[in-house]
């Protein structure tokens, strides 16, 4: 049975958006690699604890962004496209990027402040 | 093509103070439909005519394909009933309880009841007198459980269980649905598990059903819109809107048929567009209709 996806009652988000989540996150750290089948939906649904209908809806929005494909009667699968995981994380970064900008001009921080701090963040990484 | 489990039509029954009117409904194989209602809004009185327990004045019931009440019989081979007034015979152990439905329904699955037992923490040896009234909750349950039937009636099934005993019950429902040829059609005061494990789910209110639904739509259509609007500014009129609640500058929407075109009405006045759960749903769409009814 599988159950390392968790939904919590206290997230605004709907669940169905907590469980993209954390597959794309899958995705993303190479832990799904393509062609990994997922659970099935009923086994998944089952799982969590959370309708069908709910698992068949986060199903079928990733199926739109292309992370995973479903074969009718063969079940779903990670999309083989190449370079997946990669672009899921550069679009990570962007929205943390996009977060860090907004809380950078709440802060009243110019461009070169910002640009300098995250080239402090980079040497401290480095260092470690 | 499958029958669907449950299809009511137009269904009327009338007490001395009670009306159930207009009442239609229908239950898709491998469908939990969620039945949500406040005290005395017809939630037993509906599950009662889908067993055939009392016929309607006026509609249409099938069930399993059965037309019910004259089917009953036959219909009910494949039904687990089980509501929160049901109760064992108080001398006879659990044991004997599970024998006797045993000797009743040739489907009773004695692998699947002895693993029931086990999960639910019950002792067949015990009196039914000395449940707890969660234990006796989970022992009726059980009962309905093992005999594999395709269909599901539930009464308020988790009432009086505490959170640990709520969680084992909804994991083996759920257990339930792993077959897409199985449904289950449940009543709850409780929001939360309802919007869990729900497909589908049916508000009704004073004896009529206020809306019946796609849980997902549900809870993708209502929105709560706060808006800010200068002094001298006023909106202009705004389609699906069900609440308006003013508090100076602030006001508070709700609407039942969220889109990017009424948020773009507004424009620039909107401070916060939140989603609502399913309780908040609940309340706003009994609230609207009662006034809508002129009650």
């Amino acid at each position: 049975m599988y159950s390392g996806i968790n939904i919590s009652q206290t997230d605004a988000r709907p669940m169905y958006l907590q469980i993209m989540e954390q597959i794309r996150a899958r995705v993303a750290a190479g832990d799904w690699l393509s062609g990994k089948e997922l659970p099935s939906i009923r086994a998944l649904a089952a799982a969590l604890n959370v309708s069908v209908i709910t698992i068949k809806r986060a199903y079928l929005d990733l199926e739109n962004e292309g992370v995973i494909v479903t074969r009718h009667g063969k079940g779903s699968f990670v999309a083989d496209v190449n370079g997946l995981a990669g672009e899921l994380r550069e679009a990570r970064l962007d929205e943390h990027l996009a977060e860090a900008a907004d809380l950078a001009r709440q802060l009243g921080l110019s461009e070169d402040d910002l640009a300098a701090r995250l080239r402090r963040a980079q040497r401290n990484l480095d260092k470690k | 093509m499958d029958h669907k489990h449950i299809e009511m039509r137009s269904v009327r029954k009338s007490y001395r103070f009670f009306t159930l009117d207009d009442l239609s409904m229908s239950l898709e194989p491998g469908e939990v439909m969620g039945f949500v209602g406040p005290n005395g809004a017809g939630k037993s009185t509906t599950l009662r005519l889908a067993m055939g327990m009392i016929a309607p004045d006026a509609g249409e019931i099938h069930v399993l394909g059965h037309a019910m009440p004259d089917a009953q019989a036959a219909a009910k081979r494949d039904i687990g009933y089980v509501s929160a007034e049901m109760r064992l015979l108080p001398n006879a152990t659990l044991g004997w309880h599970m024998e006797f439905v045993k000797s009743i329904y040739p489907e009773w699955d004695g692998g699947y009841a002895a693993a029931l037992v086990k999960r639910f923490n019950l002792r067949p040896e015990q009196n039914a007198r000395s449940l707890s009234v969660g234990e006796h909750v989970k022992a009726t349950l059980l009962l309905a459980l093992a005999r594999r039937p395709r269909l599901l009636i539930l009464d308020e099934p988790t009432n009086g269980l505490d959170p640990v005993a709520r969680h084992e019950v909804i994991s083996e429902f759920m257990d339930v649905l792993r077959d897409d040829n199985r449904s289950i059609l449940y009543s709850s005061h409780n929001t939360v598990d309802v919007e869990r494990i729900s497909d589908r789910i049916t508000f009704i209110d004073r004896g009529r059903v206020v809306e019946s639904s796609n849980k997902e739509d549900f809870l993708d259509r209502w929105r709560r819109i706060h808006v800010q609007l200068p002094a001298g500014v006023s909106l202009p009129d705004l389609p699906n809107i069900v609440g308006r609640v003013e508090d100076g500058q602030f006001i508070t929407l709700t609407t039942n048929q969220y889109s990017e075109g009424l948020r773009a009405l507004i424009g620039s006045h909107v401070r916060d567009v939140q989603r609502m759960n399913l309780e908040e749903i609940f309340v706003a769409n009994v609230m609207f209709h009662r006034e809508a009814r002129g009650a």
